[in-house]
């Protein structure tokens, strides 16, 4: 079982906590402290595995963590679950996240949590993993996005593209136009203009990093078929 | 203007949505609680308003805000009305929103139980998907009541993503309302074979966490779990099912057998290091519960060693962490293994990743011996110090306390060595634990007698040193060494070289900062010193000594009276009066000091951690009854101040236990001695009762003793351990100079081992410890009972899902479902029908807690069985091929496990059927490759699938036997054979005896027909010298007992057969298919029970028309079947036959013969042995699940013809009686009312045959409908005949 996912930047800021086990919301701020704590002390070249999170479940659970670019992605999970198995699982996720949003960065999983969740939900249910093929992931969601928008827009099989783009701006990449969509998402992300110098600043900064997409950054370590992709689900 | 207030707010609500708020929160970073306080107003505002999408834009928000750490469990009425839009966009955001924030006791929750079924059931596979996903998180126990019945609806949903969530989900249903598991078992077994591969996988997933909690259920599953794993290739499931199967193993140490071999194939040929560490894992777990098994195992424990080698030196770090966990699990059953790698453990210990270091400490603890524990806790010693983090410091510090205490201290051979480690240990500063370093320095020096004079001076040192410990005593763990040093120097003060000095020291006022419970030690123990000072200058003729060490304590001990700790104060105050009632005795020149002495006479024995839990309740105890009124609520508002105290208390934790020992010892030792001394019976402990070695003569001859002296000491006092490691070197090497001039010392007389001529490497045994220790044993109650049971939480939610499902699978004919068991239906829940179901569960546990432990009593018999014959377990086989009714599940499997007892068992025998079911676990199990070596007793089991026919080998007449053999497989037929077991195992438990008569009188009548066998038999005796002289009836009357009906009845046919047989044994069994009505499988395990080796064994058998045996294209129709195997002595070994049958509506028997050779030294003979097989009518039969709507239907159609028969003086229970059809004549129970019940089954040929038994005084009637009039009389005869011999 999995007990919780959690996703936090460099900093321990939240970007995604899903428990799945109840807490209330202070211990659960607690516990995203200190899994933050436990895992960002740690070296880039140590093991991803961690045991000794004292606030969930005590010591027959391990933290089983990532650290993508900015972000951490840490799996709270019991002992039922295979360890390379689940570091499988995240790159898995972050692959997925990275097709359905096109070059994912932090700041998609800060202004799209909803899109996020939306997707992990097709991969990881009450706690049990659903599904690991990631084509499947994305065609489901997909069909829900679709799903989504015809609502909007009831024609919107008619006039798809009109539409689409239209409503493109902040809505997770359909993977049907591809090429146009990336386009337009760069510069959206470029044009959001900042409505004060500050936030400009901050904004700018926030870009260089945002830059560097999760998996970019990762690249020299885990993309080219990491060594330690352990084939267990990819 | 108020309009454009409005219209203005209208707006802003419009704008902002989850980016807008979360870019917000980003703009305002200086204010972000502030800014955030303001966004709920307005999505409260928000919230208000009646637009359904504002609604889901503010829940959206909401959502964030949540992960943000703000309680909006407010909202969820709000959160309710948005999934309940007929929107999905909305319904999404709703169900997330609850998802993350709803949980069991939010009330509005059960507002939702409608929208959820609604959203179930929706046409659109998406509005069912997201209602599924967010009911998994937040499903309460009424939930999943209300909606099982619709969540395993959806279970057989077209979509296959509807599928796998429905199989998901139902875990969590089971977790909160177990009552479903039972009825929606089997549909979710049936998931383990579905076409869509996630399906698969979901059911996988669910199964394996059911198992792993309560794997004992789940056993039966092990068959179809083997199937998956050889035929899947998606490495996610394999990985879960390997898990489960390392689960599995401890419980069935056969099927670790069966699973080394493709394990280990999958070891060599998988590329997917996470499946290869599983494999590894799962390998080990076989590995360690067949434990001390099988030694060619060795060469799996090799393979496993050598991949973990190759994951720990691998540069990923992950897999160099899994390398070294999963090789510790090695380390427990197999150290000598691991031993091995010792270098590279030693390695990981400096590596750089701290998580890796802590597991290669672990594995540490296997690699010590005598001769490297100083070396190795030395290397530690030196991390210790160079250790930055805390928590692995401690880790350290644990891990050195363990590896050296651990074997009752086997691997110290110098105990002043050890005491001085731990105090080096204490020099750590900040660390949790200290209350771990002070009991072992109370145990060792408790325990260890002869070290008591050095621990003490080192422990005075320490008290002397006290403030260098005690720096920040809030914080500081490690001033818990005080409380063992002032115990140790007060308990042993004899040996103090200079008492005053360290009673001064304990009773400074710096002290009274330690902890409480250290300064009730100390106090206590102040007293005992003063005790051992007073005598000491009584001695002397100054009499204004000791009455000065009376004022001293006069002086200090108000200090501690003072003291905000009840123990303290209490203490102090009790030894205040006491010294100052001595100092006015002293005054008087009145000698106290034997006095006061005999205040603390006596030793303490160390009493074991769980003694007092073994002290068993004295008979007529109720310890849970009230022994007054129970106090009323208004009084509990009085236990605060207490609540105080003991508060207080427990901060400084120190483990309770010893606390309370020691105090409670100390007061109640004057009290045990008096008594002791005026009890002539009381034998006193002398400890030297318990030692297994004299105490040493001369504790001063040894070697080491001096050097107390020589070590130069850092701190004042503080002994450095590096200088015992050098000591202990010359030590080791004086000894074997020693030994090597055979100079007579005394050390010798110490039994230390003999020094030899030769002087190779040092071995272990050349060690002989510095002291020759006692160390005394704990004290445990006489008669104590074993406790095993301490650790269960009985809180743990999956104990309620520790529920018999084997019992279930077959549910249709053995035990259908209650119709209060069902799962609920809709809306339907009268407080009426809950109550019913709530006794139902009643009814039901007990049952199965019955069943259980039948089944165990029958493992545990299995056990000693196999041990003396495994022939037995080939015989199971013969149940398992009944089980017809798993056919669909099975029906790829029973090739495999078929094909593999073939080769391993090198018996090809006429094309096997693959047709055989291989449903049962048992006889699944047994398939497993059999050790050539093994010692088997001679059995020949024949299974006859095709059609259930009874196919009776040798032992031909044995046509009641093979009837008596087939029915636990007829009873247990459904896919789970397993739980059918423990019914018949009751069953039979309660028949036994009856069954041995009737075992009789079938060998009679089997010898009336075969003389000649009889003169077989006769010659057997004889001449037979060298033969196992086992007795048929002795050995019917070791297994009587043996539950199982299958077991009993094989076991009858095999000493039978025995007798019948010089050289080989035949037992059969006979088994139907469904699946080709005409073939009938014979397997037969030929034993040789004689000296010599048998060879060219040919089997016939004389065709009738009706039935004849399949030969090999080209072979004549007289021809004999060469058995493919030869067997040396001893040894034993199966062949299968098949045979075609035409007609089944009549019994038949077939006549055959088997030669062989048996070749003797100097010699070989022909020999023959006749047998005859035995086809019974009922052996046709095949168990078949019938419901009764479609049993009345059958009734109706008035196809079949009607037969009825009466059998008189039954006296045994209705159950019993019908227990006994299934299991003899495979029928299954279609319902059962009272003293009256319907039963089924159906012939190989697809002959319907039905049973109306009713029961009364004695009588039984049987009312039977078949569409073949000549079978079902043929049936009803054989019936007749099996009630007729009990």
């Amino acid at each position: 079982m999995i007990k919780a996912i959690l996703i936090f930047n460099n900093h321990g800021k939240p970007r995604l906590s899903k428990f799945y086990e109840h807490y209330s919301e202070d211990t659960e701020q607690q516990i995203i402290r200190e899994t933050f704590h436990l895992v960002s002390k740690r070296d880039e070249n140590v093991c991803n595995f961690l045991e000794g999170g004292m606030l969930i479940g005590g010591s027959e659970n391990k933290l089983i963590y990532r650290h993508y670019a900015t972000l951490y992605f840490v799996f709270c999970v019991d002992s039922s679950e295979s360890e390379l198995g689940i570091l499988d699982l995240i790159q898995v996720f972050v692959e997925t996240l990275d097709k359905c949003f096109e070059n994912v960065c932090e700041l998609d999983l800060i202004f799209h949590v909803d899109k996020v969740h939306n997707i992990l939900a097709e991969m990881v249910m009450g706690g049990m993993v659903l599904e690991t093929n990631m084509n499947e992931i994305i065609m489901q969601v997909d069909a829900q996005n679709k799903m989504e928008k015809s609502e909007f827009f009831p024609f919107f099989s008619l006039f798809a593209d009109v539409y689409l783009s239209v409503y493109q701006a902040g809505q997770v990449d359909t993977g049907r136009h591809r090429r146009g969509a990336r386009t337009r998402r760069i510069r959206r992300k470029e044009h959001e203009s900042p409505r004060n110098a500050q936030e400009h600043q901050h904004w700018r900064h926030q870009h260089k990093s945002a830059k560097l997409t999760l998996l970019q950054i990762v690249a020299a370590r885990w993309l080219p078929r990491p060594a330690d992709v352990h084939q267990c689900l990819l | 203007m108020a309009l454009k207030i409005v219209k203005g707010s209208i707006d802003r609500m419009f704008d902002k949505n989850l980016q807008d708020l979360v870019r917000g929160i980003r703009n305002h970073k200086e204010d972000e609680a502030k800014y955030i306080s303001t966004c709920i107003d307005e999505i409260k505002q928000e919230l208000k308003q009646d637009n359904i999408a504002v609604k889901a834009n503010a829940v959206c928000k909401l959502t964030y805000l949540q992960m943000l750490g703000y309680d909006v469990s407010w909202a969820a009425f709000n959160i309710v009305e948005v999934m309940s839009s007929s929107k999905f966009t909305y319904k999404r955001i709703g169900y997330l929103a609850a998802s993350q924030c709803f949980h069991e006791s939010t009330d509005v929750i059960m507002l939702t139980t409608n929208q959820i079924r609604k959203d179930l059931s929706s046409p659109n596979q998406y509005d069912t998907g997201v209602a599924l996903t967010g009911l998994s998180c937040f499903v309460t126990p009424d939930l999943a009541r209300d909606l099982a019945n619709d969540i395993m609806t959806l279970m057989s949903h077209t979509k296959p993503y509807i599928r796998k969530k429905a199989v998901l989900i139902m875990y969590k249903v089971f977790l909160k309302y177990p009552e479903s598991l039972r009825p929606a078992f089997p549909r979710l077994k049936e998931k383990l074979e579905d076409p869509d591969p996630g399906v698969q996988s979901a059911a996988v997933n669910v199964i394996c966490e059911l198992a792993r909690r309560n794997p004992k259920n789940y056993l039966s599953l092990a068959p179809l779990f083997f199937k998956l794993m050889t035929s899947s290739t998606n490495n996610w499931v394999l990985i879960k099912i390997i898990k489960l199967f390392g689960a599995l193993t401890p419980l069935e140490p056969r099927l670790g057998k069966k699973l080394i071999e493709p394990l280990t194939n999958l070891i060599h040929s998988t590329s997917a290091m996470s499946l290869l560490y599983e494999c590894v894992n799962t390998v080990i777990a076989v590995l360690i519960s067949l434990s001390s098994g099988m030694p060619n195992h060795s060469a799996s424990i090799q393979l496993c060693v050598q991949k973990l080698r190759i994951l720990i030196e691998d540069s990923d770090q992950n897999l160099k962490y899994l390398g070294l966990l999963a090789m510790s699990k090695i380390l427990k059953t197999h150290p000598k293994s691991v031993q091995s790698h010792k270098d590279l453990i030693l390695q990981c210990l400096d590596d750089k990743d701290e998580s890796i270091r802590l597991r290669a400490l672990d594995l540490l603890y296997g690699m010590v011996s005598k001769k490297n524990l100083m070396e190795i806790v030395k290397k530690l010693m030196l991390h210790v110090d160079k250790a930055e983090g805390t928590t692995y410091r401690d880790e350290l510090l644990t891990k050195i306390i363990d590896i050296c205490s651990q074997s009752n201290y086997q691997y110290i051979t110098n105990f002043e060595w050890y005491i001085s480690i731990l105090v080096e240990l204490t020099r750590l500063e900040g660390t949790r634990h200290g209350h771990l370093i002070a009991s072992q320095m109370l145990d060792v020096a408790i325990r260890v007698k002869a070290i008591r004079e050095f621990a003490v001076a080192q422990m005075a040192t320490l008290l002397d040193n006290a403030h260098l410990l005690t720096g920040n005593t809030q914080r500081n763990g490690i001033c818990e060494v005080l409380y063992a040093a002032a115990w140790i120097c007060g308990e042993f003060s004899e040996h103090l070289e200079n008492p005053m000095q360290t009673l001064e020291a304990m009773l400074r006022p710096k002290v009274a900062t330690l902890p409480g419970h250290i300064q009730a030690v100390y106090v206590q123990n102040a007293a005992k010193l003063f005790a051992t000072v007073l005598r000491s200058q009584e001695g002397n003729t100054d009499r204004t000594a000791a009455q000065e060490t009376s004022q001293l304590m006069i002086d200090r001990l108000p200090l501690f009276v003072q003291s905000a700790n009840l123990e303290v104060q209490e203490r102090a105050s009790c030894i205040l009066q006491l010294v100052k009632y001595i100092q006015k005795l002293q005054q008087k020149d009145v000698e106290v000091a034997e006095e006061v002495n005999a205040l603390f006479a006596g030793e303490l024995n160390p009493v074991a951690p769980k003694a007092q839990k073994k002290v068993p309740v004295p008979e007529g105890l109720d310890l849970d009854a009230w022994i007054n009124e129970p106090p009323s609520e208004s009084e509990s508002e009085d236990e605060k101040p207490r609540t105080m105290f003991t508060r207080e208390e427990t901060k400084h934790s120190r483990p309770r236990h010893t606390e309370v020992d020691e105090k409670e010892l100390a007061k109640r030792r004057e009290v045990r001695k008096q008594e002791q001394a005026s009890n002539p019976f009381y034998i006193k402990s002398s400890p030297s009762s318990q030692k297994v070695y004299q105490e040493a003569p001369g504790v001063d001859h040894i070697p080491v003793v001096q050097i107390d002296l020589s070590v130069p000491l850092k701190v004042p006092g503080l002994p450095m351990s590096d200088q015992y490691v050098k000591l202990e070197e010359e030590r080791r090497q004086k000894d074997r100079a020693d030994k090597k001039k055979k100079e007579k010392k005394k050390r010798k007389e110490k039994g230390g081992r003999r020094g030899k001529r030769d002087s190779g490497p040092e071995s272990e045994e050349d060690i002989t410890p510095a002291h020759m220790v006692d160390i005394v044993t704990e004290e445990m109650p006489e008669n104590a009972l074993p406790s095993d049971d301490d650790d269960k939480d009985p809180n743990d939610p999956h104990k309620a899902l520790d529920i018999d499902l084997d019992s279930l699978v077959a549910a249709a004919r053995r035990r259908p479902l209650a119709d209060s068991e069902k799962l609920p239906v809709r809306s339907h829940r009268s407080s009426e029908a809950l109550k019913t179901m709530a006794e139902e569960v009643e009814v039901v546990a007990p049952q199965e807690a019955k069943k259980k432990g039948g089944k165990e009593k029958k493992e545990k018999k299995k056990d000693k069985e196999k041990d003396r014959k495994k022939s037995k377990e080939e015989k199971k086989k013969k149940k398992h091929k009944h089980d017809e009714g798993e056919e669909d599940l099975m029906g790829g499997q029973t090739e495999e496990p078929m094909v593999q007892s073939e080769t391993t068992n090198d018996v090809v025998a006429p094309p096997p059927t693959t047709t055989a079911e291989v449903s049962d676990l048992d006889f699944w199990l047994s398939n497993a490759p059999v050790p050539s070596n093994s010692q088997e007793v001679a059995v020949t089991a024949v299974t006859a699938p095709a059609a259930a026919a009874a196919a009776a080998a040798a032992a031909a007449a044995a046509a009641a036997a093979a009837a008596a053999a087939v029915p636990p497989a007829a009873s247990g037929s459904a896919p789970d054979s397993e739980p059918d077991e423990p019914k018949d195992a009751e069953v039979d438990e309660s028949k036994s005896s009856k069954h041995k008569k009737k075992k009789q009188k079938k060998e009679k009548e089997e010898k009336d027909k075969k003389k000649k066998k009889k003169h077989h038999h006769h010659r057997h005796h004889s001449d037979g010298a060298g033969e196992e002289s086992v007795q048929n009836g002795t050995v019917e009357e070791e297994e009587e007992p043996l539950p199982p009906m299958s077991n009993y009845c094989l076991l009858a046919e095999n000493s039978y057969i025995k007798m019948m047989m010089e050289d080989a044994d035949t037992v059969c069994d006979i088994q139907g298919n469904l699946q080709d009505g005409s073939q009938v499988v014979v397997s037969l395990i030929f034993e040789n029970k004689c000296d010599s080796f048998l060879k060219a064994m040919e089997f016939n058998v004389l065709d009738s028309l009706n039935s004849r045996l399949q030969r090999p294209d080209g072979a004549g129709p007289h021809d004999g079947l060469t058995v493919p195997f030869q067997l040396p002595p001893g040894v034993s070994n199966e062949a299968r036959f098949v045979f075609t049958v035409k007609s089944i509506v009549m019994p038949q028997k077939l006549k055959g013969t088997l030669a062989f050779i048996v070749k003797n030294e100097d010699s070989s003979t022909h020999e023959k042995l006749d047998f005859k097989l035995h086809f019974t009518c009922t052996s046709y039969l095949i168990t078949t699940p019938c419901y009764s709507d479609a049993f009345a239907k059958l009734l109706e159609s008035g196809d079949l013809k009607a037969s009825s028969v009466k059998l008189e003086g039954i006296v045994m229970p209705f159950p019993h009686l019908l227990a006994r059809i299934c299991f003899h004549h495979h029928f299954s129970v279609v319902e059962r009312i009272d003293s009256c019940a319907s039963m089924y089954s159906r012939s190989i040929q697809g002959h319907h045959v039905c049973l109306l038994v009713k029961t009364a005084d004695q009588t039984v009637s049987i009312d039977a409908k078949c569409d073949e009039p000549s079978l079902l009389s043929n049936v009803l005869d054989e019936i007749k005949l099996t009630f007729s011999q009990c």
